[in-house]
């Protein structure tokens, strides 16, 4: 079940106000969320840690690639300029069960998302 | 047979080598046997890649995981002429987070790999082999990770793109292979090994080197440059402008097609066809032209 450990991800006090925060964790193999849901047009700060040691998080088809490290929190700042599902994954090999640390982001048109705009 | 190319000699025997004009026998010693020397056929020759074994791998993907190792290594020395040599692109075995354990199934492989009746075999690690430990238990057993040598004509190289965890080549490996290319002559037959692919196949999937792109434009001044690699666990072939790409399967499960499924979760285990989609691959070499015939075997003897 692909989508069974979805959560809609959290929204958070930003920084900057006005956008918000969706917190990941990575842990050998997994993501947690493994979904995120965020919304066309909508700047979104995606922050990550990792519970355990060296991870990537990789979005090859918006563009986005980072590294994720014990001890330390990756920020990426994503404005969703497609509609679609785009997948992610874990692109720093972490060892037996690396090859299904994946998830999906999926963005949506504002409306589509009740009670989770943030706005 | 000393006029008679390997390439005729394979056209003549038939797919799969079953049936053999009589007269070629007597050159190649018995089936299974270490082959005769015997007289030099031409230029031609020919090498056999076998990728991903995996060895280690205990799952559902493949409920017989130690029996192809070996049948591989009796399918090469049942050629009815030996290699001029053996590569193996990589994961030799499954990771492990156990050092020891590492060492151990690396132990197992050279075992196994030393029954193979082929004068020379180059290794090379994959990122199961080399991404843990960058490489380290890789090279006390199969020494370096990187290398070039040269064999009838034709330019090899080794490139590393699996003992940086993050599947890159890196800057210098990058500069070490502009200068390994520099002293060839521009038509210079270069055939390199890599265990990811140098392109970007399905870089959701992971399967890419982030900066294979790099390596490519090197690559991309010399005329005749082919590649062969793993990873994928499948028979693939893809052309970066003149540079040819040629994907060969696994020794232990198959993956599937790039992007046929929504995950690149292993095939399913066939009992009725245990082995399906498993294989090696033999090249057969003229670095007059320069031309490559690949000839996929199959694990399991299936077409």
């Amino acid at each position: 079940m692909r989508f069974a450990g979805l959560l809609l991800a959290l929204l958070a006090a930003a920084d900057n106000p006005g956008e918000r925060v969706v917190h990941m964790v990575a842990r050998r193999f997994t993501y947690l969320p493994d979904v995120i849901e965020l919304q066309l047009g909508i700047p979104v700060i995606i922050e990550l840690t990792s519970a355990d040691r060296d991870h990537g998080f990789s979005v090859p088809d918006l563009g986005i690639r980072i590294d994720v490290e014990p001890g330390k929190t990756a920020r990426v700042r994503v404005v969703p300029d497609k509609l679609g599902a785009f997948d992610f994954h874990c692109d720093v090999f972490c060892g037996s069960g690396h090859e299904e640390m994946a998830g999906r982001i999926v963005v949506s048109a504002p409306a589509a998302i009740g009670g989770n705009s943030g706005h | 047979m000393g006029s008679r190319t390997r390439r005729e000699f394979l056209q003549i025997s038939g797919i799969g080598g079953v049936v053999f004009a009589s007269g070629l026998l007597q050159a190649c010693s018995r089936l299974g046997g270490r082959p005769d020397p015997g007289p030099a056929v031409a230029d031609d020759f020919y090498f056999v890649q076998l990728s991903d074994t995996h060895w280690g791998y205990k799952g559902p993907a493949n409920p017989e995981a130690t029996v192809e190792l070996p049948r591989a290594v009796e399918l090469v020395n049942a050629l009815p002429q030996a290699p001029d040599f053996v590569v193996f692109t990589g994961d030799l075995t499954h990771t492990t987070d156990d050092d020891q354990e590492r060492r151990r199934r690396m132990a197992q492989v050279r075992e196994h790999l030393a029954r193979l009746r082929v004068p020379t075999l180059r290794l090379m690690a994959g990122e199961h082999d080399a991404s843990l430990d960058r490489g380290a238990a890789f090279q006390e057993f199969f020494g370096p990770l990187r290398y070039s040598f040269d064999h009838k004509g034709v330019h090899f190289v080794v490139l590393d793109n699996v003992s940086d965890p993050k599947g890159i080549l890196g800057d210098a490996q990058i500069d070490w292979l502009s200068r390994d290319l520099k002293p060839l002559p521009k038509n210079a037959p270069i055939v390199v090994f890599t265990h990811r692919p140098l392109f970007d196949l399905k870089p959701d999937w992971d399967w890419t080197t982030a900066d294979g792109t790099r390596a490519i434009d090197v690559l991309h001044a010399y005329p005749h440059v082919t590649v062969f690699y793993g990873h994928i666990h499948q028979e693939h072939h893809h052309q970066t402008d003149h540079i040819a790409h040629h994907a060969a399967r696994s020794l232990m499960f198959p993956l599937p097609a790039p992007g046929s499924q929504p995950k690149r979760a292993p095939l399913p285990w066939d009992p009725a066809h245990p082995g399906r989609g498993l294989g090696l691959r033999d090249v057969d070499t003229d670095p007059r032209q320069p031309a490559y015939q690949l000839r996929e075997i199959p694990l399991a003897g299936e077409s």
